[in-house]
C-alpha cells in the first residue's frame, strides 16, 4: 500500500483533461534552468507584505488538510511578530511530511518541482519581514531539496529537518516539536503556533503544495489563480489517486470543485466499478463515487472535502468494513499515546470494528462504535481522535448495508470471515 | 472576554478530581478522563465556564495532581 | 525536653505513615467511602505538612535538650553525631529528604510537574529511613506498644505497596486494559 521512498509516481500526462498543469508544468525532475524557463525569472526575496493581500484576493487555502485560508494564517503570524517589546522573528516551515500511506503528492512535488516550493517559502518568509526558513520532509525527499538549494543563487540559509515516517509527523505542533526538540509528537497548544511556536516565535507551518501555489500567485497574480476552479474553491490542487489494480497510483492536478467521478476517470478508473471512495485520506471520509465535488466548502451531501488530497477507491468486491477496520487499527497504532482519550479510545474503536469485520453478530457493537467515536472527538492535543471518528462515522453511513449484513452473520465481500 | 478551562491532554491522567470539583461542567469517560458536559468539538479542550463555576475551576487548577488544567481568557468572537 | 522530643518523633512517624498511605490511595484515583478524591488529596497534603511540623518539633526539642547533645551540624549533615552516629544519621537523612519533598510540594505550580514528581518519589525512601531511625536510635524499642505500632505500620505500608504494584490498582484499570463497559 505504501510507496517505496525512492520511487516517485511519474508526472501525470494531462492530455485530454480540462486542467493545464500548473505546479508540475516544468516537467519531471525540473532543475533551476527548467524552472526559470517555464515560470520566468522572479526574485522571491522582493516579495513584500503585498503578497499577503494577493493571497487573500486569490483565496488560497492550505493544501495540507485543514484547508485554512493561507493569508489569515500568515497575517496572524505577521501580527504576532510585531507585538511586544522584543518581537520574535517569525519562522516559516515548508511541511513536506506525508505520514499518510495513501498520500504521495507532496513527495512528488518536492521531487519534480522543488524550486517552486522554495520560491514560495522564501517569498512568504520575506512577506513576514524576513522570517527564518525550514524545509521539513522525509529522508527520501531531502537530498533533492538540498540539491535544489545549491542550484539557486539565494536560499543558502534555508535549514533542512528530517521528518520521521509516522502518521502524525506532519501535524503542525509535531513539526515544531521535531525541529525544536527532535520529537515529532504533537504538543498541547494553549497558544496558537502563529502566536508562539518554535522557541516562542510566531511560526507558520505551511504544506509544500500550498507554498508552490504561493509562488505561482506571487508571479502571476490572484486573477490568474482564480481562473481555475470555482469561486468558492479557486485554483488547482494536487491529488494522490490510488485504487484497485490495474489502476496505478497517480498524482493529478485538478481544478477546485472538480467532480470526483471525473478525477477517477482521469486516473483510469471506472466510477461504476467502484463501491466507495475514501476522500481526504485516513482522516477523511468514505463517499459514493458519483455525485460529489471535491471542495473544502459546500453541502456535505454533494461535496467531499479533499483534505490533503488523498483519493483512494475501493472496488465492488472489497469489503468496506474490513478496509476501514484495517485503517482504524493503523490509526490506533499511530497514536502518540500522550492523550488518554486517543490512547484508549482509538484501540477500543479498532477493537469493536475488528469484531464486526470478523463476523461477530452482536447488534450492540455498531452503537458502541458510534458512542466511542462521539466520546473521543475534540479531546486531544491534536485532531487525531476526530479525524479517526470522521472516517468511522462515514463508514457507518456509506457501508450501512454491509454493517447490517455483518451483524446478521454474513459479509458481502469475498474473504469475509463471516461469509 | 470569557474564561475557559483548558485541558492539557498530554498531561492529564484522568484522576477525576476536576470532575468532582466541577460536577456540572465535567463528566468522566470510560477511562476516567474528563468530558465537558454538553460540549462538542474543541470546546471539550477549551471548556467555556459560567461565572458561577469560576471558583471551583480555580480550585481544580490548583488541586489537579498532574497540573493539566489552566484558566485563560479568550475574546468572544 | 527529652520526653517531648521522643513523643513528637513518634507522632511524626505515625503521621508520615498515614501520609504515605493516603498518597498511595490518592494515586489510585479512588475515593474512600464518604471522602471524595480531592479531600483525600488535601488530607494527604495536610497530614504530611503536620508530620513535617512534628518533625521540626522533634528535632528542635532535642537540639535544646542537654541530654541529647545534638549540635546544629548534625541536623543537616548525617552520620557525624556523637551518640549512635549511624542511626542518628538516618534521622538526618530523613529530615533532609522531607525538606526536599515539602519544598517541592509547596512550589509544585512554580517548578513544574516533572521536577515535583521526581523529588516526590523520595517519599518512598523517607518512610523506611525514618522507621529505621526510630528502631535503631529510639530508646523505647524495648516497650511492647511501640513494637506493635511499628509492626502494624510496616504491614500497612507493605500491603499498600503491593496494592500499588498490582494491575488493578487504578480505579479505571479495568477499562484501560481494553475492556468495554
Amino acid at each position: 500500500m505504501s510507496q517505496a521512498n525512492d520511487t516517485y509516481p511519474p508526472v501525470p500526462m494531462q492530455e485530454g483533461t480540462r486542467q493545464e498543469p500548473r505546479l508540475l508544468a516544468a516537467g519531471p525532475d525540473a532543475g533551476w534552468a527548467q524552472h526559470l524557463d517555464t515560470f520566468g525569472t522572479w526574485e522571491p526575496h522582493t516579495a513584500g507584505p503585498g503578497l499577503l493581500e494577493e493571497l487573500a484576493a486569490a483565496g488560497l487555502t492550505g493544501r495540507g488538510g485543514a484547508a485554512f485560508e493561507t493569508w489569515r494564517k500568515a497575517t496572524a503570524a505577521a501580527g504576532s511578530g510585531r507585538k511586544g517589546m522584543f518581537p520574535g522573528r517569525p519562522v516559516v516551515v515548508a511541511n513536506g511530511a506525508e505520514g499518510e500511506q495513501l498520500s504521495f503528492k507532496d513527495r512528488t512535488l518536492l521531487a519534480h518541482a522543488p524550486h517552486l516550493v522554495l520560491d514560495g517559502l522564501m517569498a512568504l518568509a520575506e512577506a513576514l519581514g524576513g522570517a527564518s526558513t525550514y524545509v521539513y520532509a522525509p529522508a527520501a525527499g531531502l537530498p533533492r531539496v538540498q540539491q535544489a538549494i545549491s542550484e539557486r543563487p539565494r536560499g543558502k540559509r534555508i535549514r533542512l529537518v528530517q521528518s520521521p515516517e509516522t502518521f502524525i509527523s506532519g501535524e503542525s505542533s509535531a513539526v515544531v516539536n521535531m525541529i525544536a526538540h527532535g520529537s515529532a509528537v504533537p504538543t498541547d497548544q494553549r497558544r496558537r503556533l502563529s502566536e508562539s511556536g518554535l522557541n516562542g516565535r510566531p511560526t507558520l507551518v505551511v504544506n509544500v503544495e500550498t507554498l508552490a501555489q504561493v509562488a505561482l500567485i506571487a508571479r502571476y497574480g490572484a486573477p490568474w489563480f482564480r481562473h481555475a476552479g470555482t469561486p468558492t474553491d479557486p485554483g488547482t490542487r494536487l491529488v494522490s489517486v490510488s485504487g484497485p489494480a490495474p489502476a496505478r497510483d497517480v498524482v493529478l492536478e485538478v481544478p477546485g470543485g472538480a467532480q470526483l467521478s471525473a478525477v477517477l476517470e482521469e486516473a483510469g478508473m471506472d466510477p461504476a466499478a467502484l463501491s466507495a471512495v475514501l476522500v481526504g485520506g485516513y482522516h477523511g471520509r468514505w463517499v459514493r463515487p458519483a455525485g460529489h465535488a471535491l471542495s473544502p466548502v459546500g453541502p456535505p451531501a454533494r461535496t467531499a472535502r479533499p483534505g490533503a488530497g488523498v483519493i483512494h477507491a475501493l472496488d465492488l468486491q472489497a469489503c468496506g468494513i474490513q478496509a476501514t477496520a484495517r485503517m482504524v487499527s493503523y490509526l490506533a497504532d499511530q497514536s502518540a499515546r500522550q492523550c488518554g482519550p486517543c490512547m484508549f479510545g482509538l484501540p477500543a474503536m479498532a477493537s469493536v470494528l475488528n469484531r464486526i469485520a470478523g463476523g461477530e453478530t452482536n447488534h450492540r457493537l455498531a452503537s458502541e462504535l458510534d458512542r466511542l467515536g462521539k466520546l473521543v472527538t475534540g479531546r486531544g492535543a491534536c485532531r487525531h481522535p476526530e479525524g479517526t471518528t470522521g472516517l468511522v462515522s462515514s463508514a457507518l453511513e456509506v457501508f450501512a448495508p454491509d454493517f447490517r449484513a455483518h451483524l446478521s452473520g454474513y459479509c458481502t465481500g469475498p474473504g469475509g470471515a463471516a461469509a | 472576554m470569557k474564561t475557559q478551562l483548558h485541558i492539557d491532554w498530554t498531561s492529564c491522567d484522568g484522576r477525576g478530581l476536576c470532575a468532582e470539583l466541577l460536577p456540572g461542567v465535567l463528566d468522566r469517560d470510560d477511562w476516567g478522563y474528563p468530558v465537558a458536559r454538553g460540549k462538542a468539538g474543541r470546546e471539550r479542550t477549551d471548556v467555556p465556564l459560567r461565572d458561577a463555576d469560576l471558583e471551583a475551576a480555580q480550585e481544580a487548577v490548583v488541586l489537579c495532581p498532574k497540573l493539566a488544567l489552566s484558566l485563560h481568557e479568550r475574546k468572544v468572537q | 525536653m527529652w520526653a517531648f522530643g521522643r513523643v513528637s518523633g513518634f507522632v511524626a512517624l505515625a503521621l508520615f505513615t498515614g501520609s504515605v498511605l493516603l498518597g498511595i490511595l490518592n494515586r489510585s484515583g479512588r475515593p474512600l467511602m464518604v471522602l471524595p478524591r480531592f479531600s483525600i488529596s488535601l488530607l494527604h497534603r495536610n497530614v504530611a505538612l503536620l508530620a513535617a511540623v512534628f518533625l521540626g518539633l522533634h528535632v528542635g526539642s532535642l537540639l535544646l535538650d542537654s541530654f541529647a547533645k545534638l549540635n546544629p551540624v548534625d541536623v543537616v549533615v548525617p552520620f557525624l553525631g556523637s551518640f549512635q552516629p549511624f542511626w542518628q544519621g538516618l534521622g538526618t537523612v530523613g529530615l533532609d529528604l522531607v525538606l526536599a519533598v515539602v519544598v517541592t510540594g509547596l512550589l509544585r505550580h512554580r517548578i513544574g510537574q516533572r521536577t515535583f514528581k521526581s523529588v516526590h518519589w523520595l517519599s518512598y525512601g523517607v518512610w523506611p529511613v525514618a522507621m529505621a531511625h526510630a528502631l535503631g536510635n529510639g530508646t523505647d524499642v524495648s516497650s511492647g506498644w511501640f513494637l506493635m505500632l511499628a509492626a502494624a505500620s510496616a504491614v500497612a505500608i507493605a500491603a499498600a505497596l503491593l496494592w500499588r504494584l498490582s494491575p488493578s490498582f487504578l480505579e479505571t484499570s479495568h477499562a484501560r486494559q481494553g475492556n468495554l463497559p
